[in-house]
């Protein structure tokens, strides 16, 4: 039902309401003990998000506009841009881009076909779907960095079978072998949280409509393409979302697998290094900034995909 | 894509039996290959074998001698367990509000918590990293509590929204009716109402905050906070030729084992949290 009325609601909220009438003194008493009860139950959760997230987000443009090196604190000094002008003259922050952007499209294009088929399966099981269900949950629900880990020793010479099967080459010391194993560890990890997502489209798609363009000839690709993918839609533009923004800031597999090392950093990867190994402030909040910034106009680029039609977009709460 | 309601035929089982086959093994293989290291003796864990030719508890009994892997431990479930209890209850609280009252800056708040939850979390751990270092935050619990709790609010506030939304609302009606004022309501119908989606959301949460390896490593400095993912990754050998590798495989097993406990118990409900917060919204 979710989302016929969601895109229901959001289409009427979209038209702009011209009867809004100054309603100040028509505040009921109890439309005030409402309000007053709506801030008082979300003022922790408000405040908290605020108070984690506001500060350190202004505090990280401030510390990019300095030179700020933990190793040489007293030469802590305002810069401007010059930490801006570093990175992004830096071939290592250009080839972490590209390292993050090629493996965040290839690993969320194959999840999108494997999440869709693992999707299907689950939905149309005949026989099983309960064990189906539950084994797909473990690799979401799976630590990454213990997933990382069984990739990291399936692929070192002579401790692991996949190595050892193929011809016990260090497939991690080489930037796209290396690259390769990220993707594969990527992709194992997050196809059920996409197919989960997916389902839940799945089960939006009236069997009726399936019947009756089967029994007008169409092919089961037909039926596929022509009616299941567009009332699919939204949600597979969520799905797409969420993992590209999580696909963006892949650290935890890129850790353990690589290190960076070989020119295998991501954006997430580099920022670490210099922040944390290398102590470097101001360098790193930099990193952080232009992140962020990346992010934003990745989400920017899919709101406008979505429409109204985005998650949490309110659908009026009280019916 | 098999036919619509076509008859459940011998050969249609048989086909879908391999499928859902190759959907487990695609599944379980990384998790059946840690857990076979893990019992791997020493002198075997590196014979390239899937399965362990000799099995050993060895590498259980070295991780639970040494104060490193189960101080870790202690870390890994305290930390989630209070981020988890303080991040559903203000979840509950919001999420009734949103699903609910009518009040200004609601969508706001929903879009605040939207924002948080596509927010690059790297981008947090600088400034993060230099406040807590000058609150004394750096390397507490406290420390990592709170950017849990940060992250996972957004995630129940959806999760919870939704849920609240299939609620009966007659009930609170009837209750205000007989005199009861909206918290009262809230307290004595909705919340035992609500009681399932609360708990689906605890075990997505604490997925979450299990799993979480950047601000782990990021903000902690020493034992005294460390969480297990981030001490898995600075096992050493007790000398320089001795493989880690045992010793992690098996830490990674004990921390695996929740997890394959809540999926196997809570599937439907892990299924059904998952995908009316997410799709939903």
């Amino acid at each position: 039902m979710s989302h016929a009325t969601t895109a229901g609601t959001a289409k009427t909220e979209a038209s702009p309401t011209p009867v809004t009438p100054k309603k100040k003194p028509a505040l009921s008493e109890g439309k005030k003990a409402e309000r007053r009860l709506g801030w008082l139950l979300c003022a922790p959760a408000a405040l908290t998000m605020i108070a984690v997230t506001g500060w350190p987000i202004l505090y990280s443009v401030l510390l990019s506009m300095q030179r700020f090196d933990l190793k040489f604190p007293d030469r802590t000094e305002w810069v401007w841009f010059d930490n801006y002008v570093t990175v992004l003259s830096s071939p290592y922050w250009w080839n972490a881009v590209w390292v993050t952007v090629l493996l965040t499209v290839f690993t969320v294009a194959i999840e999108l076909v494997l999440g869709m088929s693992l999707a299907l399966i689950m939905h149309r099981a005949l026989v099983g779907r309960g064990i189906v269900r539950t084994t797909t949950l473990i690799p979401y629900g799976i630590v990454t960095v213990v997933a990382a880990f069984s990739w990291r020793f399936a692929w070192t010479p002579g401790t692991g079978y996949l190595a050892e099967a193929l011809g016990g080459d260090p497939v991690l010391t080489e930037k796209i072998p290396a690259l390769l194993v990220v993707g594969l560890a990527e992709i194992w990890k997050t196809t059920p949280f996409m197919a989960l997502l997916l389902m839940a489209g799945l089960a939006l798609v009236p069997d009726d409509l399936l019947k009756a363009a089967a029994m007008d000839g169409a092919s089961g690709w037909q039926r596929f393409i022509k009616i299941t993918v567009p009332i699919m839609k939204p949600a597979i533009l969520v799905a797409l979302l969420f993992r590209t923004l999580d696909a963006f800031r892949i650290f935890d597999n890129l850790f353990v697998l690589t290190a960076g090392s070989q020119g295998t950093s991501s954006v997430s990867m580099l920022t670490y290094n210099n922040l944390i190994k290398g102590l470097n402030l101001g360098i790193g909040s930099t990193m952080s900034v232009l992140i962020f910034i990346m992010v934003a106009i990745i989400a920017f680029v899919f709101i406008k995909l979505f429409g109204t039609a985005a998650p949490g977009s309110d659908d009026g709460g009280k019916r | 894509m098999a036919g619509i309601g076509g008859a459940e035929t011998t050969g249609k089982k048989v086909g879908w039996g391999l499928l859902n086959a190759v959907v487990v093994i695609y599944a379980l293989f990384p998790v059946l290959w840690i857990v076979s290291l893990s019992f791997k003796s020493s002198a075997t864990l590196a014979d390239g074998n899937f399965i362990p030719r000799e099995w050993s508890l060895e590498n259980y009994r070295n991780i639970f001698s040494t104060s490193e892997f189960t101080r870790a431990l202690v870390n890994s479930i305290g930390i989630a367990i209070i981020a988890t209890a303080i991040a559903v209850v203000f979840g509950t609280m919001a999420a009734y509000a949103i699903a609910r009252l009518d009040f200004p800056g609601k969508n706001l708040l929903v879009g605040v918590s939207l924002l948080i939850a596509m927010f690059p979390q790297v981008s947090l751990v600088s400034p993060l990293f230099e406040i807590e270092r000058s609150l004394g935050l750096f390397d507490t619990w406290p420390g990592l509590i709170l950017p849990y709790i940060t992250f996972a609010l957004p995630l129940a506030i959806y999760t919870l929204s939704a849920f609240f939304r299939e609620i009966p609302w007659e009930l609170e009606k009837a209750a205000k009716m007989d005199g009861a004022t909206p918290g009262q309501a809230f307290r004595r119908v909705i919340a035992p109402l609500a009681a399932p989606g609360v708990f689906t959301t605890a075990i997505l949460v604490f997925i979450f905050c299990w799993n979480d390896f950047l601000f782990a490593i990021s903000l902690t400095s020493t034992e005294q906070s460390r969480t297990v993912p981030v001490a898995l990754s600075f096992f050493t050998g007790s000398s320089q030729f001795e493989d880690p590798a045992g010793s992690i495989a098996a830490a990674a097993v004990v921390i695996t084992i929740p997890i394959i406990l809540f999926v196997l118990f809570f599937q439907r409900r892990i299924v059904a949290g998952l995908t009316s917060g997410a799709v939903k919204g």
